[in-house]
């Protein structure tokens, strides 16, 4: 017999509200930090701006408010920085595209020297500053251990400069360099690169994925990997709308249907070994999840697949949920 | 404290004697030895209060030297050649953002063809990126540039490039007098900050600017390089009084007194341009030699004076602005104006081809025979040049141009030219 849960955290089904009061997500307290403030220029619905706000509001309080930030050139960095505006409220640096991970570096070593090892150092980049341009500076700092947490906004393309394939596009993702034209549309399979799985081949201390679909668990991801120091990993799922082709509103729901497709297994990992996954709790096909976005909208015709690369894509999904064991067991 | 020691070696000392706070490593011929000189006083716990990176590229090392000095701590590193062009995009962010970091540069040729060996292709390749470049004559003088670059960097908030040259500088083994601790920390300072990251007073750097004030930015970067042209000369100043010795400047003059002639040239190639001035004054020759130290900022009027009466201007550079022709001649002739002495340019040292001084007498020669010589380049195998273009001319699948040049000339020669 189904037993029926009620009482299921986060934004599944019933939300905040049945939630004991201390383990509710909350938009605004005066305790919240903001570091990222109000004000800035994200699109509507932006995925990134989300999971900024939430990733740094809780590396903010697990430093107890003693946090710099380096940013990578990309999107993060523009809409949060015209000047004379900014919208962080933290000590912040942005120097290039693919520099981050060592300015970093640089930042973590000039705090210990000087004896303050309170103040902790974060980088975030988008993923084509992380896994393409950013991507040796990034492995380098992972390899020294180097004591920053390097937090990712996988939106699964170059948005900043207009929606251009990166390391992150999936397979068949229409984007402004792999248009969905020819007898090859979108971007092709067998390629890009998974740098969770690679960040854990550094044996770094703490790597983890997460979703802008599931705040809680990512303050607790962020959360986790700042009790520890050394070199830590978190890639965040964000959806964007503007370079998927998706509405604004969707944008939570298409990184909880990402998750729970099992396209975008969330994990984590530490010293090199996977330790834990999320469950999915509902299964979906990767029909979906693929539907709500123009990007894959040359794989459907009328709602059905085209040829086999949405049964490709789903063994994709299928083959991420057998590897990090994704469904809960039978009840 | 007098020493018999390596360049590289004794600008680790005196680096260290800066106490520098972060030094990013990543080796590169020929500045290795310097980082790796600082790795063992960092190791061996002689240099205290030091944090050294092995980072994984040259673009790392400056990017990390970026961040540790925006966050308040004293950063330094060294490279060369390649290394350098590979941090060129933290080259110029490094200054844009008023960084005071302190860079070693090893000189060296750039490829390809690759090329270990001394010019200047690599100091000139960033020359307008905004940062300080100082020229060292002399081992002693590269030791006590190190100690003025610190304070220099750090009173205007920009970053220095001190240039060495490879080899002839960092490899050489002569006596160079290493100052003691106390006498460091009298002419530098504790690092103040300008702009620092701090969770105590938080700032974003690195803002995006637009046209709307971009050009207010650039004006005020260039504006502190001219407020360096009176600072260099005050703390050149400052350093003599309290080490006792001259070192750094703008400019330096050797025997231009009455001069006709008068060679400019950087870094360690005046020394022997001194030993044929010496040669040419014992013969009557009005020569003498002027050295540029300071080569960004350059000094236009301190130049324009120390060339005034002359009627010559032979400019010696190691760097070719391959399509033009110099590019220190060029400054050299903006400086004057177009009005004054002739200005000739001389390529010479390229790749590490030795500077004789009988090639230099026999070209001095020749610019009093001829005056109107164009850019020359010292010691070149015209016979080998004019076969290639021969060959080139004749056939379409002529083949590499490196590879060619090296089959005529057969095997490497080790007496130099």
């Amino acid at each position: 017999m189904n037993q029926i849960k009620f009482y299921q955290k986060g934004t599944f089904t019933v939300g905040n509200r049945l939630v004991a009061e201390e383990e509710r997500t909350t938009q605004a307290s005066p305790a919240r930090s903001n570091s990222l403030t109000c004000g800035h220029r994200a699109c509507q619905g932006c995925g990134e701006a989300l999971g900024a706000r939430y990733a740094v509001d809780a590396a903010m309080r697990a430093a107890d408010g003693q946090l710099i930030a380096v940013n990578a050139t990309g999107c993060l960095e523009v809409f949060t920085t015209p000047y004379p505006e900014t919208s962080w409220q933290i000590p912040w640096m942005h120097s290039l595209f693919g520099n981050a991970p060592a300015v970093a570096t640089g930042v973590a070593a000039a705090m210990r020297v000087k004896g303050r090892t309170e103040v902790r150092t974060i980088a975030q980049g988008g993923d084509g500053g992380t896994t393409d341009i950013g991507f040796g500076c990034l492995s380098g700092m992972f390899e020294r251990n180097d004591d920053v947490l390097y937090i990712c906004y996988d939106n699964q393309a170059y948005m900043n400069t207009g929606v251009q394939r990166s390391s992150a596009t999936p397979p068949a993702a229409r984007t402004a360099t792999t248009p969905p034209v020819g007898d090859k549309p979108g971007n092709v399979f067998g390629t890009g690169k998974n740098v969770p799985l690679i960040a854990m081949a550094h044996n770094i201390p703490y790597v983890a994925t997460a979703s802008v679909a599931d705040l809680r668990d990512l303050e607790a991801k962020v959360t986790k990997a700042m009790a520890i120091h050394g070199a830590r990993y978190i890639q965040i799922f964000v959806p964007c709308p503007l370079g998927w082709g998706s509405v604004a509103h969707d944008t939570v729901r298409l990184a909880r249907l990402g998750v729970e497709s099992g396209l975008y297994p969330l994990f984590e990992a530490e010293n090199g070994a996977v330790t834990s996954s999320t469950k999915i709790r509902r299964r979906v096909p990767v029909e979906d999840y693929l539907l709500l976005q123009r990007r894959f909208a040359h794989l459907f015709k009328k709602g059905k697949p085209v040829d086999d690369r949405v049964a490709r894509l789903q063994a994709m999904a299928d083959e991420n949920i057998r590897r990090f064991n994704l469904l809960a067991p039978e009840e | 404290m007098l020493k018999q020691i390596e360049g590289s070696q004794a600008m680790a000392e005196a680096i260290a004697l800066c106490r520098p706070e972060v030094v990013c490593a990543y080796p590169i011929t020929p500045q290795t030895h310097i980082v790796e000189g600082l790795g063992a006083l960092v190791k061996s716990g002689r240099l205290k209060t030091c944090e050294y990176i092995n980072v994984e590229s040259e673009f790392a090392a400056l990017s990390v030297a970026i961040g540790a000095s925006a966050a308040g701590a004293r950063a330094y590193t060294a490279t060369a050649s390649q290394g350098l062009l590979f941090m060129a995009e933290a080259v110029y962010n490094a200054s844009g953002l008023g960084l005071p970091i302190v860079m070693t540069l090893g000189n060296r040729a750039i490829g390809a063809p690759i090329n270990i060996w001394n010019d200047h292709s690599d100091a000139m390749s960033m020359r307008d990126s905004g940062w300080i470049q100082l020229f060292a004559e002399t081992n002693q003088e590269a030791v006590d540039l190190h100690i003025q670059a610190f304070r220099l960097a750090e009173r205007l908030s920009l970053p220095v490039m001190v240039c060495v040259d490879g080899f002839i500088l960092t490899h050489a083994v002569e006596r160079v007098d290493i100052p003691d601790q106390e006498t460091v920390d009298a002419f530098l300072p504790p690092y103040e900050p300008v702009q620092v990251l701090d969770p105590k007073e938080p700032v974003s750097l690195g803002a995006m600017v637009g046209p709307e004030a971009f050009t207010e930015v650039r004006y005020l970067e260039h504006h502190k390089q001219m407020r360096a042209l009176e600072i260099i000369p005050e703390l050149s100043a400052e350093f003599k009084g309290i080490f006792g010795r001259e070192s750094g400047g703008l400019v330096r003059s050797y025997r231009t007194e009455d001069a006709e002639t008068i060679v400019v040239a950087m870094g360690s190639v005046v020394g022997t341009i001194k030993d044929v001035v010496d040669e040419r004054r014992a013969q009557g020759d009005r020569i003498g030699v002027v050295s540029i130290c300071s080569f960004r900022p350059f000094p236009q009027e301190q130049l324009r004076e120390a060339l005034a009466g002359a009627s010559r201007v032979v400019v010696l550079e190691k760097a070719l602005a391959v399509g033009m022709g110099g590019i220190l001649a060029g400054q050299v002739q903006m400086a004057l104006g177009g009005h004054g002495p002739k200005v000739y340019t001389l390529i010479a040292g390229l790749g590490g081809r030795p500077i004789l001084k009988t090639s230099l007498s026999a070209f001095l020669d020749k610019v009093v025979a001829d005056p109107h010589l164009d850019v020359h380049f010292l010691d070149l195998k015209h016979d080998v040049v004019e076969r290639e273009l021969e060959r080139a001319a004749h056939l379409r699948r002529s083949g590499p141009t490196a590879e060619n040049v090296l089959k005529q000339l057969g095997t490497v020669m080790s007496s130099p030219v």
